[in-house]
């Protein structure tokens, strides 16, 4: 069997969908995932990450799913010439072939709105990303302190 | 068409054109364009202002005299910028050391509706134990904002509400005289030197 043939056997086995539907998100890698704790569950959290296109289509991001948030959206966060900060839904996000994107703090993050748990330091969460051509792709994101900046804590 | 019915279009249309660059000028470059915001903070001694801290000390701009302070806006229910902010602010921390025993780092929640007091000083403890948490009336933080220069907006979203704010860290010299800024998530490089100018500056004033 060729290598590509089979990773793309494994994916689809992996998250239960026929090959033929996809078109380029199993080639998507998630790196460096991380959040910080919550305190209590009013507050939202925000997790970061890399996700990098080792194909070579675009692969473009619709959306997120995780049973810790009711409301998962990827944000972005923008400074104006005034230094003032403003958050706004950052829509889909296309990963170019050979690139990546970064969710990082002080730019794109994914935004938890409506926790249904504390985010407790130590633990990890699943975090599904949902693709425009149908893949699926979950990782688990683990959950640093507070004061946290980065996947190194 | 006749040739005087064209003329007089064109006429219409260069007009309106000429107005329109005009409009735009006076938006723009004109008188009628806005106040820049981003004007100097007035010196601490020059704001009145009074919050509570996490402690539930009263506190204001003359609390901050004698040393030299880094103060900041933000609120706790923001999950990007102040964490990232806080953290950042704890990191310059860590690297000054005992260089920066005296200084008064303040974090002014631009949101007391949600961060009361109590609210605050959870917060504020997950960080460096330097960082304190100031919590005022609608008018009190309104009078703080005014006095460095800083904006903020309540932005409604589903259900709930964010935070538009300025998010830079403002840096004043023991005399409560405006020294510098550090903008939102500046280099640890750049940031921790004017960190450091500023307390050079504290130190030749007690020599």
């Amino acid at each position: 069997m060729r290598k590509s043939t089979f990773t793309a056997l494994a994916f689809s086995i992996l998250v239960g969908l026929p090959t033929a539907s996809l078109a380029g998100s199993e080639d998507i890698v998630v790196e460096d995932a991380w959040s910080r704790a919550s305190i209590g569950i009013n507050r939202p959290g925000a997790a970061y990450m890399t996700l990098r296109n080792t194909g070579t289509e675009p692969v473009t991001l619709l959306g997120l799913e995780t049973p810790l948030a009711m409301m998962p959206d990827i944000h972005e966060t923008k400074t104006d010439a005034n230094g003032v900060s403003s958050m706004a839904p950052a829509g889909e996000i296309i990963i170019p072939p050979g690139e990546s994107v970064s969710l990082e703090p002080g730019g794109m993050h994914a935004m938890l709105m409506r926790l249904q748990t504390k985010m407790v330091e130590g633990e990890t969460f699943p975090l599904t990303m949902n693709f425009a051509d149908g893949g699926k792709l979950t990782v688990n994101v683990p959950i640093l302190g507070i004061a946290a900046r980065g996947p190194e804590g | 068409m006749s040739r005087r019915t064209l003329l007089t279009y064109g006429a219409a249309i260069a007009s309106m054109l000429a107005l329109a660059l005009f409009i735009g000028w006076w938006q723009v470059d004109g008188t009628g364009a806005p106040e820049p915001v981003a004007q100097r903070p007035l010196p601490l001694t020059q704001m009145e202002f009074q919050m509570t801290d996490q402690g539930g000390e009263t506190v204001g701009p003359a609390s901050l005299l004698g040393n030299p302070s880094m103060v900041f806006f933000g609120f706790t229910y923001c999950p990007d910028v102040c964490p990232t902010t806080l953290s950042d602010i704890s990191g310059w921390l860590d690297d000054l050391g005992d260089d920066v025993a005296d200084m008064n780092v303040v974090f002014i929640t631009v949101d007391p509706e949600r961060d009361t007091v109590p609210a605050m000083a959870e917060y504020v403890s997950y960080f460096h134990p330097a960082i304190q948490g100031w919590s005022g009336t609608l008018d009190e933080t309104a009078r703080a904002a005014a006095g460095f220069r800083a904006s903020y907006e309540k932005v409604a979203t589903d259900g709930h509400y964010t935070m538009n704010h300025t998010a830079s860290v403002f840096l004043f010299d023991a005399d409560g005289r405006f020294a510098s800024t550090i903008d939102y998530h500046e280099p640890r490089e750049f940031a921790v030197p004017k960190i450091r100018r500023v307390l050079a500056r504290a130190e030749e004033e007690t020599s």
